[in-house]
């Protein structure tokens, strides 16, 4: 593979003149997340300080490091220095980090957050190693090696890190041996149940027919996940790596990724990374110069939740509504266009380079028995340090909610997983292993990798309607069970959060809820009543104080809430008065308010501005009161 | 092409925006969503004429066309308001409060989720999950995400009416 090596070898010696860059480097985190939080601008100020200080350097927008709750995160690396990193970067601190730093050698600690180099460098004195930081600490970075640290629009750096060379292995063995090799390696299916990977592909690779298909799923559709984005926007050629590995494995010769069509960054990078493989030989006729030939197409999805289904995806890639057929034929053996095709997500794909290029037995190194491997989540909700995050199968949910997130700031109730087809786990579940059974024996999924923690102040028959009507709003509506059964769950959960629902109320959803999981045709409804079914299960206190006392322990249901002024503290701001936006409240300058409950539709304004404007007495309570029927 | 430069009555009248938007097709049925993501992304919104012109195109059925747009939450038959605000319904911006803004806005507004103020200066929507969940709850306004937004902090987006 003389051809491999020497397309390897001329982006090692490019890569390695950036790595030995004569001027200073600076590497701004400009994933989707980054510039949500301002990387745009603070990218702006730099370049326009680098013009004002006449310093030359280079600018590097990378994807997503992780630990979102520092964003904008900016990267200096001097000539012959590690990395330094700075977090929450505004556009007005900028021209004081990089005048210090660039012009004088003082990396301001003050303002800089950790380093990547090696302990020892007299430039990093008293700095923490980013990856020693909490949050990093506990975390092992496979597939998301990559993120954070090359820029994603080259695909040079790609290849000087190690890139492509898995699947130059993959080429040089036969696809039996592909496939054993990633059975060897027990990886499985990253998008939430978990099938195995090998088997998959052995099902397609053995069906009748010469024109299969491999999609890759990008659908990613259920709300507080942002994994598989991250992933394709840090490092889009890990993930194309493994759709062509998995394409030589089940013997396709035409392979699509199916993204959601909001993902902009996302599908921007892919195109790019799809038009520099083919420059460089890995895509097209006789790929790296072997009998394997390849092409790749982007399919826009238009939001769904259901076309994270397998067949629901393939109508959709066909043209047609995103609805689920029964199965068998399974899609390995009548898929796209009836052709058998395999669906992969996206962590899926970008894990097996990883085990091409380092071997089955190394792969196995992480994780647990049954459980080998890393699966990245999105972890978000009320913790002190929400982000992406990269953990070995078998890990604890405390360790991941509380050493790696940092536990929330009130009292820690419960860690939704799984989202909205998972289940919501409390604190006694804490000491759980994170694996595929053990998820599913206490009632949630392991799921694609959203991971929801909430706090005393959220309700749990709140989260369970939320997660319902999300649901029941993506019920494709072809099966009875589900298009009915979540409807009706959704009516009688708004009525306990309003106050109307009665006890008797949670043996019908309990019911409902059942029937639903056994009755749906497809994985959506199967999953939808998890959350209602572990609410039930953990938090039937808070169900029955909803239904008999007509009280909400979290004050979350307005209908059960009552917004009050509290007059011995009011010192009659008027703050308050001007926010109102119903105009419910009144009062003259100096003397208590009142609210008017007729007016008030509890929108939280007043208590906001009473508890964290300066001038006001944090007068404003809202509470809900037990009342017996 | 902007869709908000777009004159009210011509928007997506004339024949050679079509002509130029299909030619990167080649008229097959699977390429269906992605002319309609690309017919949104020209014109703001698939109006009946768009779903015309996709029906001769393609060779299928105007309530076809129409049933898979309908499907994906993604699409929209009405002109949309000159500022879009788009509240975020993810989980995370849900237990940090989303609700209290969705509901305000709309109060503030006085239309609800999916409208369009009678003077298109706004167009409320809400969607399911932005990708920003550590800057929660998060609202959209254009292409500017608003990070942490309170309740209070609502009428300073709204006052700028264009």
């Amino acid at each position: 593979m003389s051809n491999f090596s020497t397309i390897q070898s001329a982006a090692r010696q490019q890569w390695a003149r950036l790595e030995e860059s004569p001027v200073p480097v600076i590497y701004v985190g400009a994933a989707t997340c980054g510039l949500a939080a301002g990387a745009g601008n603070v990218l702006h100020a730099i370049r326009q300080t680098l013009l004002e200080l006449q310093v030359e350097a280079r600018v590097v927008p990378v994807g997503c490091i992780g630990p979102c709750y520092l964003e904008p995160l900016v990267d200096v690396r001097l000539p012959n220095h590690p990395r330094i990193t700075y977090a929450n970067v505004d556009p007005s601190r900028v021209k004081r980090i990089l005048e210090r730093l660039l012009l004088h050698g003082d990396p301001s600690a003050d303002l800089a957050f950790a380093h990547f180099g090696s302990n020892g460098d007299p430039l990093t004195a008293g700095l923490p190693r980013f990856f020693d930081t909490p949050m990093m600490r506990h975390q092992v970075r496979l597939v998301l090696r990559n993120c954070g640290f090359i820029d994603p629009e080259d695909i040079e750096h790609y290849l000087a890190n190690d890139g492509y060379a898995g699947l130059n292995e993959a080429l040089g063995m036969t696809p039996e041996d592909v496939i054993g090799m990633v059975k060897e390696a027990g990886l499985r299916g990253r998008g939430g149940a978990g099938f195995p990977t090998w088997r998959k592909w052995q099902i397609c690779r053995g069906a009748a027919g010469t024109t299969k298909y491999v999609i890759c799923n990008c659908s990613e559709g259920d709300p507080g996940a942002f994994m598989n984005r991250a992933l394709i926007e840090g490092d889009p050629h890990a993930v194309l790596e493994g759709l062509l590995i998995a394409a030589y494995a089940i013997g396709a010769g035409h392979g699509y990724i199916y993204i959601n069509s909001d993902y902009h960054l996302a599908i921007a990078r892919l195109r790019q990374a799809i038009a520099q493989m083919t420059t460089h030989g890995l895509l097209g006729e006789r790929v790296l110069g072997t009998d394997f030939s390849f092409g790749i197409t982007l399919k826009e999805g238009g939001g769904a939740f259901v076309c994270g289904e397998e067949t629901a995806l393939i109508a959709s890639c066909e043209g047609r509504r995103g609805m689920p057929r029964s199965r068998p034929p399974f899609p390995a053996i009548a898929g796209l266009n009836g052709h058998p095709t395999i669906i992969n997500n996206v962590e899926t794909l970008g894990t097996l380079p990883h085990i091409l290029r380092n071997g089955a037995a190394w792969y196995r190194q992480f994780g647990v028995e049954g459980n080998y491997g890393t699966k990245t989540f999105s972890l978000v909700g009320k913790v002190r340090r929400p982000g992406l995050i990269e953990v070995p199968l078998g890990i604890r949910l405390r360790q991941i909610v509380f050493d790696i997130g940092g536990g929330s700031w009130k009292r820690f109730k419960a860690v939704q997983t799984g989202g909205p087809s998972g289940g919501c786990l409390s604190e006694e579940f804490l000491d759980l292993p994170v694996a595929y059974e053990a998820m599913a024996e206490a009632g949630s999924i392991m799921g694609s990798g959203g991971m929801i923690v909430v706090d005393e102040d959220t309700c749990a028959v709140d989260l369970a309607l939320y997660f319902l009507r999300f649901t029941q709003a993506e019920s494709c509506g072809k099966c009875s069970p589900c298009r009915v059964g979540t409807w009706h769950m959704v009516r009688l959960l708004e009525d306990l959060v309003a106050g109307r629902g009665q006890p008797e109320d949670l043996a019908k959803l309990q019911h409902l809820a059942e029937t639903v999981k056994r009755a749906s045709l497809c994985g959506l409804g199967q999953t939808a009543p998890n959350p209602v079914l572990t609410t039930l299960r953990h938090f039937r206190t808070e169900y029955l104080q909803h239904a008999k006392e007509r009280h909400c322990a979290a004050a979350v249901c307005k209908e059960l809430v009552e917004y009050r002024i509290d007059p011995a503290r009011c010192n009659g701001c008027q703050r308050c008065v001007e926010v109102c936006p119903t105009h419910a409240i009144s009062g003259a300058r100096s003397e208590a308010h009142r609210i008017d409950l007729a007016l008030c539709i509890k929108c939280k304004a007043c208590y906001e501005v009473c508890r964290y404007d300066q001038l006001a007495g944090n007068a404003v309570i809202f509470e809900s009161r037990r009342s017996e029927q | 092409m902007n869709p908000l430069d777009t004159p009210e009555a011509g928007a997506g009248t004339d024949p050679r925006d079509y002509h130029d938007l299909f030619q990167q097709f080649k008229g097959q049925e699977g390429e269906l969503i992605s002319i309609l993501v690309r017919v949104q992304e020209t014109f703001g919104y698939i109006s009946e004429e768009s779903v015309r012109r996709i029906s001769q195109f393609l060779r299928l059925s105007e309530n076809q066309i129409f049933g898979v747009a309908s499907f994906f939450s993604k699409f929209r038959f009405d002109e949309p308001g000159r500022k879009s605000i788009k509240v975020c319904m993810g989980t995370a911006c849900h237990v940090h409060g989303g609700g209290f803004l969705s509901d305000t806005l709309g109060w503030q507004l006085g239309i609800t989720v999916g409208q369009s103020t009678k003077d298109k200066a706004f167009d409320f929507q809400r969607v399911n999950c932005l990708g920003c969940c550590a800057l929660a709850p998060v609202v959209q306004v254009n292409e500017k995400i608003h990070a942490r937004t309170m309740v209070t902090q609502l009428k300073e987006i709204l006052q700028n009416r264009e």
